[in-house]
């Protein structure tokens, strides 16, 4: 299996991501530069955290322009999985890849801490190896998670079952308790918490690894 | 503004057998300044040691190095960034962040972790609350906005609240980054006729003199000093660091020095000093912001995230590449000659041309008056303690209390797990970040405590360094090496100049004890406000090393398990009971001396636990430290699992129950355990004592003599005052 993640300037969980890839689950994964305008020879595609051209305008509302999301917009089109974490997700939805937005925390203030999400869907790739309803113990570190959806655009992902992570002790104000929604193709999805920094018991969860193997899982079934 | 004195100009017009001009005056007086130049407290640094094996670079350079196996090396350093962090909050902490992280890339280190140690005003003052509360808020978010946009996780620190820092909070932040030994690099012009190189953001007029005014009380003319504050710029930060490091591994440099204090100056200066090389830069080529900007502006700009680099003639483009790719500017300046001398010219025209060395490293060396006692804000004589009326109530003040409340509220807004090596976070007793490459991990802890401090500046620092190493201990790490920020007042005046000196000879003696050698620091005088001077506050950043696993942390984890103090009950008279915190927040009074410190048993102690840690004998292990016995107890059972605690003996019918639980003797640390034998062996093996005091159980944390019960308390209560008393005192009106 090959993996893609995204290096936008500013993004500072790009080497997270890939060390949780490459070293705790073994599989080659290359870093993909922003003005990159194809993708090379990957299975699936990350939007890694930090802070894409410093986020100083809206999270993600630059990161947007950068060439190689055409490359993430054809790759998604092609049915290619394609994973957005934290500063990712809010590039997304920023790009329209994903719907709905993601506001500033309704604190005001950036928040750090494991919180605890529910699988409220396993019909997805990123949750296929997971059961549905289990708790997992995920890292949030952002300051603009919290999400929001319209009247119909929330009615619309709950019918398609869309919302695929809420929290069980939400941190932001996010809407409805939402974590993490996928499109309605299922190829991509967006999500707050960081698996990355949980696919090792030394650092307190391993619980991330779940998502990052059902990738696996659904790719290899794919190739099967 | 602290222009040169009269002799300091004499000096000057010595150098340069003429009189300087206007550029070359501002020059000097950057340079020689206090911040730059230390040159009240050099004389008494030397005393400091700062070498061992393991130390590769001491003080001198941007940070000290040391050694920690396997090819690979970590450099840190602590840095002050109070004068601005009171004028702005935000963006003084948040450029004090991006100092010290450009202190530790310029090396050629990637940082990896941060820790803050923050000093502000009493949050309830009733004249000065409401600022105190402004300037930690915004003190907090610059340090956030700074540190996780940049990607490095902030892992600890301290914060503590006293009234000497209402008119001057302190903002110390420390980094460290790693590297292998062959990727060090050095700020030094050598190779003549090589190009000198300028990366990154471009010149403006922000922070001019923001060096002197460091070096200088505050006056109520220093509202009017904001714009001497720089604006911080975490993004670029991050571009740099990268450029920097991608840069290095060219091959093509061969020197580089960050733009900090004094900015254009300093680096040019002191990397032609350390070469023993000239450096000739037309400041017309330099990138600027803005137009009109006098040479004097342009040399004393104290912009953030520049860098100064030299390179290998010829290679230069090599260089340029990699800053294009990251879409910075990196522009030749200038080059290295022989002359040994710093030229400035403007558009060709030469606006200054004064020696390296000799304004680098030839700065006035002050032996200010010191034959004075220390000055003491507290009498040495115990006053009348009434016995304690309730001392269920007493422990729910101490945890409740600024100094010794969770500071969650304040690291929650950290990243504090970016780059996935945090293994031990904040709230601690000491922070633990795995080095990937290799089976080691680096512990460190930050400690200050001026109230010790105040009462006996020599004493004080002695039981900071034990304190700091056993902090280190207790999570398993041996002690290695450390960095000091001195906060003081003004120098010129001989009682505080004594608290200085008296704490440096303290921090020597204590630092050659324990096998700590200073390899670096910061020197931060002049913290006076309106002719009030803070109490000294030394502060102690130190490394440890260990082997990379599963942390032992401070709660308890399980009902039924032995609890055992080891290094024993400890034991205090009233004068050595005046600067606890029992003193401070139930008695609100300060007097008498320091705990007593025993620095050989200490050492023993420390060894004692890093082998109960080690061998894996500590379900949990929390050192003693402000608040004593029982306040250690109520941090170990925020996990929800409480204790039943009988203290018997001479001890506990000699002494006073509110002495026996809040008395701040060191050398002690809980440790619970399934295998109290095993504790007691070790502890023998070290010669210092380990004491079983009791057992963890459900919900409650009950301490007595076996009779008396003096403190019964459900550990949600207990944990629910600790958690939410910063949060109240931020928002007092909250409902």
């Amino acid at each position: 299996m090959r993996f893609g993640v995204v290096v936008f300037p500013g993004s500072n969980c790009d080497h997270d991501a890939w060390y949780a890839l490459s070293h705790n689950l073994g599989h080659s994964t290359d870093f993909i530069w922003h003005d990159s305008e194809s993708l090379g020879p990957i299975d699936a595609v990350i939007l890694p955290g930090g802070f894409s051209y410093g986020d100083y305008l809206r999270c993600g509302a630059i990161a947007k322009f950068s060439p190689v999301m055409a490359a993430v917009k054809s790759f998604a089109a092609e049915g290619g999985l394609v994973l957005g974490i934290c500063n990712g997700f809010q590039v997304l939805v920023e790009s329209g890849l994903l719907p709905g937005a993601l506001l500033r925390n309704r604190e005001l203030k950036f928040v750090c801490r494991p919180v605890k999400v529910r699988v409220e869907t396993t019909n997805t790739p990123f949750t296929s190896a997971v059961q549905r309803g289990q708790n997992l113990t995920l890292p949030v570190a952002h300051g603009e998670g919290c999400y929001y959806a319209d009247a119909p655009l929330l009615a619309a992902l709950k019918a398609e079952d869309r919302v695929v992570l809420r929290y069980v002790d939400n941190p932001n104000g996010s809407l409805d308790d939402i974590a993490g929604i996928c499109n309605d193709r299922r190829n991509v999805m967006g999500m707050m918490p960081h698996p990355e920094r949980a696919a090792d018991a030394l650092l307190g969860s391993a619980d991330g690894r779940v998502i990052l193997e059902s990738m696996v899982h659904s790719l290899s079934a794919a190739h099967a | 503004m602290s222009d040169l004195t009269a002799s300091e100009l004499d000096k000057v017009r010595s150098i340069l057998k003429r009189e300087p001009n206007e550029t070359e005056a501002g020059i000097f007086t950057v340079m020689w300044s206090e911040h730059c130049s230390y040159k009240s407290s050099r004389l008494h640094l030397r005393k400091l040691p700062t070498k061992s094996d393991r130390v590769l670079v001491g003080p001198g350079e941007n940070a000290g190095i040391i050694d920690i196996g396997n090819g690979y090396a970590i450099a840190f350093k602590i840095e002050s960034h109070n004068h601005p962090s009171f004028i702005e909050p935000f963006q003084g902490a948040a450029t004090g962040v991006g100092g010290i992280l450009r202190d530790i890339f310029t090396m050629g280190a990637r940082p990896i972790a941060v820790m803050d140690a923050l000093r502000f005003g009493r949050l309830d003052d009733a004249a000065s609350g409401d600022r105190n509360r402004r300037i930690l808020e915004g003190v907090v978010s610059g340090i956030a906005h700074y540190g996780n946009c940049f990607g490095v996780p902030t892992v600890g620190g301290e914060c503590v609240f006293e009234s000497c820092y209402d008119g001057n909070p302190l903002v110390n932040v420390f980094a460290l980054g790693v590297f292998r030994h062959d990727e060090i690099f050095f700020g030094r012009a050598t190779g003549v006729g090589n190009p000198v190189i300028y990366v990154g953001a471009r010149t403006g007029r922000d922070g001019i003199h923001g060096a002197s005014m460091a070096s200088s009380e505050f006056t109520e003319e220093s509202k009017q000093k904001r714009p001497n504050v720089q604006v911080g710029d975490p993004f670029m930060e991050k571009l740099l660091l990268e450029a920097c490091l991608e840069a290095m591994h060219t091959g093509a440099i061969v020197g580089i020095q960050d733009m900090g204090a004094a900015g254009l100056t300093c680096s040019t200066c002191e990397m032609g000093s350390r070469a023993g090389t000239g450096v000739e830069i037309d400041l017309a080529l330099v990138p600027k912001r803005e137009i009109g900007m006098k040479p004097y502006e342009i040399m004393l700009s104290e912009s953030q995230e520049r860098m100064l680099l030299v390179a290998d003639k010829g290679r230069e483009n090599e260089v340029f590449a990699v800053f294009k790719k990251w879409g910075l500017d990196a522009v030749t300046i200038g080059r290295v000659t022989d002359d040994g001398m710093l030229r400035v010219k403007d558009g060709g025209v030469v606006v200054a041309e004064i020696p390296n060395r000799e304004l680098a490293d030839e700065a006035p060396l002050y032996d200010r008056p010191h034959d004075t006692a220390p000055y003491r804000p507290a009498p040495m004589e115990a006053p009348e303690i009434p016995p304690s009326r309730d001392l269920n109530t007493d422990l729910m003040a101490l945890v409740g209390s600024g100094d010794l409340c969770s500071k969650r509220w304040i690291w929650q807004q950290y990243d504090y797990m970016v780059r996935t090596n945090t293994l031990a976070g904040p709230g601690g007793d000491a922070a633990i970040v795995r080095i990937k490459e290799t089976d080691t991990s680096v512990a460190m802890s930050l400690d200050g405590n001026a109230r010790y401090c105040a009462l006996s500046p020599r004493e004080g620092v002695k039981l900071m360094v034990a304190e700091c190493g056993r902090n280190l201990s207790t999570v398993g790490a041996t002690p290695v090496a450390a960095t000091n920020n001195l906060n003081f007042g003004n120098p010129e005046r001989p009682e505080i100049m004594a608290q200085l000196v008296e704490a440096i000879e303290g921090m020597a003696e204590a630092c050659r004890f324990f096998e700590t050698p200073i390899t670096g620091g910061n020197v931060s005088l002049y913290n006076e406000t309106l002719g009030e001077a803070i109490w000294p506050t030394p502060v102690m950043g130190i490394v440890g090393l260990m082997k990379t696993g599963p942390p032992v942390t401070i709660p308890f984890k399980r009902v039924g398990h032995t609890v055992m103090l080891l290094g024993g009950l400890g034991s205090c008279d009233l004068t050595r009971f005046g600067g606890t915190q029992y003193a401070k927040v139930v008695l609100e009074k300060l007097w008498g001396l320091p705990p007593a410190l025993d620095m050989d048993y200490e050492k023993r102690v420390h060894s004692a636990i890093r082998q109960i840690v080690t061998e894996g004998h500590a379900e949990s292990a929390h050192d003693l430290s402000d608040g004593g016995l029982a306040v250690a107890l109520a941090e170990c059972t925020v996990s929800g699992i409480g204790a039943a605690i009988k203290i018997s003996g001479e001890i506990a019918r000699e002494l006073r129950p509110e002495t026996l639980l809040f008395h701040e003797g060191p050398s002690r640390i809980l440790v619970s355990t399934a295998v109290p034998e095993a504790v007691e062996r070790i502890a023998r093996q070290h010669n210092v004592e380990a004491v079983r005091i009791g057992a963890t159980m459900k919900d409650r944390l009950r301490i007595g003599d076996g009779s008396v019960t003096w403190i019964d308390s459900p550990v949600d209560r207990l944990r629910q005052v600790w958690e939410n008393a910063l949060a109240e005192q931020l928002a007092p009106v909250h409902v």
